[in-house]
């Protein structure tokens, strides 16, 4: 419990040996030599062992609660017995009662969902200091705290309170030891000094300090630079709203504020009141047995209970009761008084009794309205109370929920007594305590009721968790000739195809149309044949509004997929700030921005691809290019995926054959890069691996023969087939270097995969200078990967290092079949050029996403090593080479 | 190869006596104790007093103190109140 009775700025902190003789030193190491063994001891105790020992103690503290409130008040001169008694009760069984189950030894909390277990562990020894206003009830609720925590505590009491609490540590100490708790495992200092106190909070054997007490020795606690529990000063504004109870808020106002003689910090400073209530409340209080103060006696009041140099209020007032107070200064009450009441008319220096009185003097002020009452509360919870309690009495949810609000309080106290409330457990369900933690407000480390579990180290053991993992795809895939019919099966009212010239011109669009069921109006957007822009966009949603369309259907290559995919989500959710849905983002389950759930149409995108590369009919990436600021933007979610995918190879034989390379290799490409991914699951390995394999066996025959209509078959299922595999793993550093020097140089997708792939592989499969951490995989893998695919393959090799260099030499005979040019150098990119591009290659393949789930971390000086291997790294000697280097 | 010269045995209800015991017969040893804590499951204060003593005794004797079998809890009480280091562990 905390009082205002030193003010902080007085209070000195003594160095801690300095001033302290030898033999007090050793008197000191002494106490805390024995707590901690005891401490240590008691580490072996099992939560059985601990329990048992708290009954015992509790039920000691109960039989003695009678005995320890008379030694309180003989000492200290202070409070009520007959509610010290109470208070001794309520620290040992109401603490009981909330403790009694709880776990604090070993596993105390078991989350098997999150694989998450916490175990608690004691602090050690805890230097607990005790207050004057509650000195027995708070080392009784200490002691059984330390107990259930298995913790050892050297008492501090205050130095007027010293024999009752030195006899409530003893009575918990026999018990506790008689029950089997280590011997010294409570002790209490004898007639200590300021110095003393110094010495043991900065002692490197005590753990915690547990100041409860003034403001002068939580800010001695807090200042030793150990962890402290320290408690602020109370100043506690009460809100009598007029919606309330009266009569009940009056009662319980008197209960609290005249309990011990109001020295429970927690208890009612000022009250409140509304205008139209005021009268009546004055009266009941009076009739109650209250004084109220006219004028003068409020002002002889406020000059004498008051310090007016310091404005604390005088130590010969705390505790006393209003009889006595009023009998001390010279003020005339009837016999039985319990409270004089003071109106006020402000807050502040000015008016004295604003501030924190422990004793049975209330202030009152009257509020005009809601506003101006709770503005006073504001003042009065700033003048010395911040984040200690606040108390209001209404029936307006309202009210109470915007007094909550702005008050600075750890305990807001609704419809009952602040003080007996705040303690917990009695009028509601706050954890009950002795010590009010009073938040950044009060100087404090925390707003908590003091309790049992700030005397743990609370341990959180943390299993590996299954990351959950995911395998999207449309839910509906035709594929192999004349899959194009199964558009027949989709009615529509209205449909739009998406296209570029070049589908119209082969005929590819009519193709389409005679598939689409009859009495559906139809309409051709056809968009420029490149990645599309933001205008062509809009456009596109310009004619999907105008024709109410229900179904999109994009036929093309990856842009024209990707601008139909951006075209439905603009339709469906005009309200998408695509610049906003691009934010980068690390997991795509975690991201900040989320896509539109809100659709005001709805529309089906079925996709129907013309080249065997992108995947985009099955993928959730899109790409646009905004002209305005000269720059592309991806955007990937999964909403974005096409409902329905046509993979009909009846479109792709006429793919020109450097279409068919570049397309070919992108579709490799994905393949292999999915297979190594961080991302990889089961689910999207099959799909890789088995586009690997088709893609090394139709891909030359494609090249060659452009007509083979079983190789282009093939050829576009596979590019399918990786983009379900990189849709659901992506990619990885390949594609970074690709995007990087693609857009740097101008240089298909498909030929600058090309150029990195022998490189990358290599790469990859070495040991990695940087693993990338990876919730979903065990250990790194990438170079068995290769290997598995190198079996696939038939490439032969005994050693996973053979298998990974025929891969190598694989991927590369595969470059020189599809007569792709084997260096960037062949490209006609002088070594200068390639050299001063290089800063720049560097930072942007290192931005680039698609890395993220590379296998291996790759740090920017080996991102240019692997663009100047791009540059000069012609022929299989070198790439394998390299592979041998990098393992050696 | 240490040689050890006295073997015994700590009985979990007589630590202390055990331990004084031992430390009586330190004058006759010669390089190595070794103290069985196989049977021991808790130590209280009191034991921790007496295995400060006898490693005292041990140290002034330059006696290498062995402890042999201390489980898990018991470690940690010795590693708390700062006496591990004070001994050779073997299990």
């Amino acid at each position: 419990m905390t009082t205002s009775e030193v003010a902080p700025e007085r209070v000195q902190i003594p160095l801690p040996a300095e001033s302290l003789s030898e033999e007090r030193i050793r008197y000191l190491e002494g106490l805390v030599s024995q707590a901690r063994t005891a401490a240590a001891v008691f580490t072996q105790y099992t939560q059985e062992d601990v329990d048992r020992i708290v009954k015992a103690m509790v039920l000691a503290g109960l039989e003695q609660a009678q005995h320890l409130a008379r030694l309180a008040v003989e000492e200290t001169k202070l409070g009520v017995m007959e509610d010290k008694v109470l208070k001794n009760m309520c620290a040992t069984e109401f603490t009981y009662n909330y403790i009694k189950d709880k776990r604090t030894v070993g596993i105390i909390r078991e989350f098997p969902e999150r694989n998450l277990v916490e175990v608690a562990d004691p602090i050690g020894v805890i230097f607990s200091l005790t207050p004057i206003t509650n000195p027995t009830s708070t080392v009784l609720f200490k002691c059984i705290m330390a107990i259930k925590t298995r913790n050892a505590v050297i008492f501090s009491p205050h130095p007027n309170a010293w024999r009752c609490c030195s006899e409530a540590v003893k009575i918990m100490y026999e018990s506790a030891l008689k029950h089997g708790a280590p011997e010294g495992v409570f002790s209490c200092l004898e007639s200590h000094t300021l110095q003393d106190n110094a010495y043991l909070m900065r002692h490197k054997d005590v753990g915690l300090i547990d100041a409860t007490g003034g403001p002068g020795a939580v800010k001695a606690a807090y200042s030793s630079g150990k962890p402290a529990l320290g408690v602020g000063p109370g100043n506690t504004p009460v809100y009598l709203e007029k919606t309330a109870d009266v009569s009940t808020a009056v009662v319980d106002i008197i209960v609290s504020k005249t309990f011990d003689n109001g020295t429970i910090c927690a208890s009612e400073q000022t009250v409140v009141i509304d205008d139209e209530i005021y009268d009546v409340v004055l009266k009941k209080f009076a009739e109650l047995g209250t004084h109220i103060c006219n004028e003068k006696e409020t002002e002889l009041l406020a000059r004498t209970v008051i310090d007016p140099k310091t404005g604390c209020m005088q130590p010969m007032a705390v505790g006393q009761k209003a009889t006595d107070i009023a009998r001390l200064i010279g003020l005339s009450v009837k016999p039985g008084t319990k409270l004089l009441i003071a109106p006020i008319q402000g807050v502040g220096r000015e008016y004295p009794l604003s501030v924190e009185k422990l004793f049975p003097v209330l202030a009152v002020y009257r509020a005009k309205s809601v506003d101006e009452a709770l503005k006073v509360c504001i003042d009065v919870n700033h003048a010395g109370g911040l984040g200690h309690t606040a108390v209001v009495f209404s029936r307006n949810d309202e009210v109470i929920r915007k007094f909550g609000e702005v008050m600075n309080a750890g305990r807001i106290i609704v419809n009952s007594p602040g003080s007996i409330g705040a303690l917990g457990a009695v009028y509601n369900d706050l954890v009950p305590t002795f010590s009010f933690g009073c938040g950044t407000g009060g100087g404090n480390s925390t707003t908590d009721n003091v309790n049992i579990y700030h005397y743990l180290n609370i341990k959180r053991v943390a299993r590996r968790t299954q990351a959950h993992m995911w395998f999207r795809v449309p839910n509906q895939i035709y594929f192999n000739l004349n899959a194009v019919e199964n558009v027949r099966q989709f009615l529509s009212r209205s449909t739009i195809i998406v296209t570029n010239p070049s589908m119209e011109q082969i005929g590819h669009v009519d193709l389409v149309r005679r598939n689409i069921p009859e009495g559906t109006r139809v309409h051709v957007s056809v968009i420029p044949d490149a990645e599309p822009e933001v205008k062509v966009i809009m456009q596109g949603v310009e004619a999907l509004n105008f024709y109410k369309a229900d179904q999109i259907i994009a036929l093309g290559g990856g842009s024209v997929i990707d601008a139909a995919k951006i075209m439905k989500l603009k339709y469906e959710s005009p309200e998408a700030d695509l610049e906003e849905l691009a934010a980068p983002f690390l997991d795509l389950r975690k991201r900040v921005i989320q896509y539109p759930i809100e659709k005001v149409n709805r529309v089906r995108l079925i996709a129907i691809s013309t080249t065997s590369g992108t995947g985009s009919e099955v993928t959730p990436f899109a790409v646009l290019t905004d002209k305005e600021r000269g720059r592309k933007v991806t955007l990937a979610d999964y909403s974005l995926t096409p409902d329905v995918a046509i993979v009909d190879p009846q479109f792709v034989m006429s793919m020109p054959k450097g279409l068919t390379a570049d397309t070919g290799i992108d579709c490799l490409t994905h393949a292999l890069e999915a297979a190594v991914s961080t991302y990889a699951s089961s689910y999207t390995d099959c799909n890789a691996m088995q586009a690997i394999r088709m893609a090394f066996k139709y891909l030359p025959i494609a090249y060659e023969h452009p007509r083979d209509e079983e190789a282009r078959c093939m050829m576009h299922n596979a590019a399918c087939i990786a983009a379900m595999a990189f849709a659901n793993a992506s990619v990885g550093v390949n594609h970074a270097l690709a995007h990087a020097f693609g857009a740097h140089f101008g240089v298909a997708h498909g030929r600058a995969n090309a150029l990195m792939l022998p490189h990358v592989i290599a790469y990859n499969a070495a040991v990695p200078t940087k693993f990338v951490p990876s919730p979903y995989q065990k250990g790194y893998i990438a170079h068995k990967k290769y290997a598995t695919v190198a079996d696939l393959l038939g490439l032969g090799g005994h050693t996973i290092e053979e298998k990974v260099r025929n891969l190598v030499v694989a991927t590369e005979q595969l470059l020189d079949q599809l007569g792709f040019p084997r260096s960037i150098a062949d490209l006609g990119i002088s070594k200068e050029e390639f050299e001063r591009a290089m800063p720049e290659l560097t930072k942007l393949a290192f931005d680039d996403p698609s890395w993220r789930s590379n296998p291996r971390m790759p740090l920017m000086s080996e991102l240019a090593d692997l663009f100047w291997k791009a540059y000069g790294g012609r022929g299989l000697a070198k790439a394998a080479s390299a592979f041998q280097q990098q393992n050696a | 190869m240490a040689t050890i010269a006295v073997w015994l045995k700590i009985d979990e209800e007589r630590v202390v006596q055990a331990l004084q015991e031992a430390g009586e017969k330190l004058d006759s040893v010669e390089g190595e104790v070794a103290l069985d804590f196989s049977s021991v499951r808790r130590i209280d204060p009191s034991a921790i007093r007496a295995l400060e003593e006898f490693a005292s005794i041990a140290d002034d004797k330059g006696v290498k103190v062995v402890l042999r079998g201390v489980n898990v809890g018991v470690y940690r009480v010795l590693k708390l109140v700062k006496l591990a280091s004070r001994f050779s562990f073997v299990n």
